[in-house]
């Protein structure tokens, strides 16, 4: 006989999508830190996309408008590369983030300790469990980075025409900002995943009786 | 098989926990056998490790030492799968907290165990429907456990426990949050379940009522079988407790 349980992927996918939309404002304060720091990273990069469109743009007058506008730039450079500077501060703001998704989804595991050892005495196995919380944090991860990175992008866009007028947007390499902004939203699901993945192995793990004794 | 058969059997079962550097001996040695198709009551003063016997019955748990046998199969050799594959067919659960999913509804709270069990969808939701109309909730299938009140919740948590038609439910003083009528509401029901499909329940309660509908009572008491009773002896000894 097969003795199997199962927990088809679908299943999963809508167990996973309801319990978000359930706890829509703990899901939100989880993915909150995401946002911010996916915006920043977003709004970094496509900043340094407008200035290099500008520096391509208006020959010698450019060195002058980006000082002004307050980039280091050397003149005669010949392009704008993520400065070192902003590099480290964009690791150390991604850094934070994911410690303060594992921060809130520990939190959200410890509140949701009996719901999962409940599940395990219906007959969940630990999969199912790490599995749910995976999707969680993917579609948290997809949709908050997602967000991010368009009000990052948007954020320069609109600062950019304050600095350098509104004929940049003419010259701007679209695609290219595009791809930022994709970019950025891949890197916010990961983040999303690499932070759940302690709280989720830990809530995956847990004995059904730990679960119960829980007192509330 | 017959009727009488032994679906639990417990030898000296002995748990202990440890406290620090205390060792908190809660179950002294406990041996049962449990025949196929009756309603048991577990009773015993609080603390006397009623949940804990539970937790190794149900597979929750390990004893420190001894075996339990479900179906004349020693739980302790079973795998992970196994494991859980026993958890979703052969035993249902009832707590005295509910412990119903607080994101899912009615109808999904006890359609998930037969998902688990891999039954399809429309099947499930059928069996769904038909379990919550047998206690009594089926025009409540949509909302969530946070807008049921105890007592429907609880009868939730019966129709859930009979998902997968197990062979056993365990119900851990599933009366013990539920006022005297609602309590005997769900009585009835755990009693009409083990009458009509041949369920074996046991129970572990503070509550007299369940011991009229009793085909055995164990008494525990300090991590001890105290005395067993059957039905028939019953009466006399309910007379001098109260
Ligand atoms: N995980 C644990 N760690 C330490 N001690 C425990 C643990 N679980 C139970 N105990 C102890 O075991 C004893 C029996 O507990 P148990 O929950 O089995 O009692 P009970 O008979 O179910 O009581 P009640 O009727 O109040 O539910 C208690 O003294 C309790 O403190
Ligand atoms: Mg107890």
């Amino acid at each position: 006989m097969d003795r199997l349980v199962e927990l088809p992927f679908g299943k999963s996918v809508e167990i996973a999508y309801k319990s978000i939309r359930a706890r829509f404002f703990r899901s939100l304060i989880t993915t909150l830190s995401l946002v911010l720091a996916i915006a920043f990273l977003c709004y970094v990069q496509t900043g340094n996309l407008i200035a290099e469109a500008v520096l391509q743009h208006n020959g010698e007058e450019a060195y002058r408008i980006l000082e002004r506008a307050g980039y280091d730039i050397e003149p005669g450079a010949t392009s704008i590369g993520d400065s070192a500077k902003q590099r480290w501060i964009i690791i150390l703001s991604l850094l934070v983030c994911v410690v303060g998704i594992v921060n809130a989804q520990l939190m959200a595991v410890t509140e949701r300790f009996r719901e999962i050892g409940t599940m395990k005495c219906l007959g969940a196995l630990n999969r199912f469990i790490l599995r749910l919380f995976v999707l969680e944090a993917s579609i948290q991860g997809l949709a908050g980075a997602f967000a991010g990175a368009m009000i990052g992008a948007v954020f320069a866009l609109i600062s950019s025409t304050f600095q350098f007028g509104s004929t940049v947007l003419a010259s701007l390499p679209y695609t290219q900002v595009a791809a930022t902004i994709g970019a950025a939203t891949a890197v916010g699901c990961f983040l999303s995943l690499a932070g759940v993945t302690y709280p989720a192995i830990k809530a995956a793990t847990m004995e059904p009786v730990e679960a119960m004794r829980v007192e509330e | 098989m017959t009727e009488q058969h032994a679906i639990i059997r417990t030898t000296n079962v002995v748990k202990t926990f440890q406290l620090g550097r205390h060792q908190l001996e809660v179950l002294k040695g406990i041996s049962l056998t449990i025949a196929a198709g009756r309603y048991i009551s577990i009773m015993g003063p609080s603390g006397s490790g009623k949940s804990t016997l539970f937790n190794m019955i149900g597979g929750l748990d390990k004893p420190t030492s001894g075996k339990v046998f479900i179906d004349e199969v020693d739980i302790a050799q079973l795998d992970a799968y196994e494991l859980a594959w026993l958890r979703c067919r052969k035993i249902g659960y009832i707590f005295q907290t509910f412990n119903l999913i607080p994101v899912m509804t009615a109808l999904e709270n006890v359609t998930l165990p037969m998902i688990f069990a891999g039954t399809g969808n429309d099947e499930a939701v059928e069996r769904g429907m038909e379990l919550l109309r047998t206690v009594g909730l089926a025009d409540r299938h949509s909302h969530k456990p946070s807008e049921l009140s105890g007592g429907q919740q609880q009868r939730v948590a019966v129709a859930r426990a009979l998902a997968n038609s197990p062979a056993i439910i365990l119900a851990d003083e599933p009366t013990g949050n539920l006022d005297l009528t609602t309590g005997e509401e769900i009585i009835n029901l755990l009693k009409q379940m083990s009458t009509e499909r041949g369920v074996t329940i046991i129970s572990a309660t503070h509550d007299f009522k369940m011991l009229n509908v009793s085909d055995e009572v164990i008494w525990i008491r300090d991590g001890m079988v105290d005395k067993i009773e059957q039905r028939e002896e019953l009466n006399i000894s309910i007379g001098t407790i109260e």
